[in-house]
């Protein structure tokens, strides 16, 4: 037993007081490890749960998953041969993309043309997607800091920030610019070879990431904060779906778009796929720097 | 039937992998452990797309050497579209999980479900 001081004591200080508040608390007592079989069996017993649900649960999921798993496999079995030129995988559709992709799109890298052209409103579900889930994101973890909380967090990073890893430090200085320039490269060259938005996007949210663990948050705040964030990210959606809904809709109606396809092959043509790809390198570079800053330290 | 898995090789592998990570889904009380279940469920399904759209003896469908496009000389281009779809949702949900492991871990300080969902049992009773 704690004596009445010791009990306020705890109450100002805001630590659990083990006599009085073990019945709401008691969930702060849980510890993450692995546990033993027979502390499993003990809290089980404690708890009053049935060992045979449990039980039951596992010898019905194993059951699924063989049953699954068989009827994929049966099915596979009787799929045609991989790789056969005459599958009926292979029909009408890959012609019409392949053998009149260029002439429709501009695009010499066929992906390219289909993704962001013929089934352009796909890819801005897709971006859409990955925007509604960095907003999932930032509703569950962003944490406004209050000043105290602040200094705290300021105070713990310069202990933890160390101001002459020379390694780091100097391997960054090296390797941020290159893998920036290799990202743009990569989105810009989307619709002549592999690549495109997606992928050069996710290269230059690496590169944003390796700058921040080098160089802190601070340095990386002076160009990159919330609303940067926000409103690059909501730009780059908003002038994919205008243009696209233009693109659409003139082609529908068949107006002369003002959009010039320009000579396949070269790096300015193919229409609208090149700002398309440029839209959906910076939605996920950004969505992929956010992710991995609020994950890290609760804020962008 | 065992010629038909031998043939479909790049498939059977991808159902197994299937397999595996739906019995690491289904079997696992870690979350964290449920969603590397779940992100070995999507790889498979690429595996088995990309597989889909291969043909023997053809180039990836990026116009070659040439100024027209030869049909016989190009794989399928359909399923790189849709393991492209697939890999980015599979990102954005790995995100959303994750951030709902984390949002849980400090509620309940554990990651194990069961533990999680006896421990909302217990309070919805108290309420």
């Amino acid at each position: 037993m704690s004596s009445f001081k010791e009990v306020i004591n705890s109450f100002v200080e805001g630590t659990p007081n083990t006599d009085t508040v073990i019945n709401v608390k008691e969930k702060r007592t849980y510890k993450h490890h692995e546990k033993s079989l027979t502390e499993r069996l003990t809290s089980m017993i404690e708890k009053g749960e049935s060992k045979g649900a449990r039980n039951a649960y596992t010898v019905i999921a194993v059951i699924m998953a063989i049953v699954i798993i068989g009827c994929l496999i049966y099915t596979v079995s009787s799929l045609p041969p991989f790789g056969n030129p005459s599958n009926p995988a292979n029909n009408e559709v890959v012609r019409k993309y392949i053998m009149d992709g260029i002439a429709d799109t501009g695009a010499i890298n066929f992906v390219a043309g289909m993704i962001l052209d013929y089934r352009a409103f796909d890819t801005l579900g897709e971006s859409t997607v990955l925007f509604i889930a960095a907003s999932a994101v930032i509703i569950l973890l962003f944490r406004k800091k209050t000043s105290a909380e602040e200094k705290a967090a300021d105070i713990e990073e310069k202990i933890y920030e160390d101001k002459h890893d020379v390694i780091l430090r100097h391997g960054a200085l090296i390797l941020v610019p290159f893998t920036l320039i290799f990202g743009i490269y990569v989105i810009l060259n989307g619709h002549l070879s592999p690549g495109g938005g997606f992928s050069g996007g996710t290269i230059m949210g690496a590169a944003l990431i390796l700058y921040n663990l080098a160089f802190g948050d601070k340095s990386t705040k002076k160009f990159f904060n919330f609303k940067v964030y926000k409103v690059i990210t909501i730009i780059a959606l908003s002038f994919y779906a205008i243009s696209k809904t233009y693109s659409f809709y003139t082609g529908a109606n068949h107006i002369h778009s003002i959009i010039p396809k320009g000579i396949p092959g070269n790096l300015l043509s193919s229409g609208l796929i090149l700002p398309l790809n440029i839209c959906v390198g910076i939605v996920v570079a950004c969505t992929m720097f956010g992710f991995y800053s609020l994950f890290d330290r609760e804020e962008i | 039937m065992f010629s038909g898995l031998i043939n479909n090789f790049y498939e059977t592998a991808a159902i197994i992998v299937f397999g595996i990570g739906f019995v690491t889904l289904l079997l696992n009380r870690n979350i964290i452990k449920k969603i590397i279940g779940f992100n070995f469920m999507d790889t498979a399904i690429y595996l088995f797309l990309a597989s889909k759209g291969y043909i023997s003896g053809r180039m990836a469908p990026i116009l070659y050497n040439e100024t027209t496009p030869t049909l016989t000389k190009y794989i399928n281009p359909v399923p790189a579209g849709l393991v492209l779809t697939g890999i980015v949702v599979s990102v954005s949900f790995t995100a959303f999980f994750l951030a709902i492991a984390v949002r849980l871990y400090r509620e309940y300080n554990t990651l194990d479900l069961h533990e999680i969902v006896s421990m909302m049992n217990k309070e919805e009773n108290e309420e």
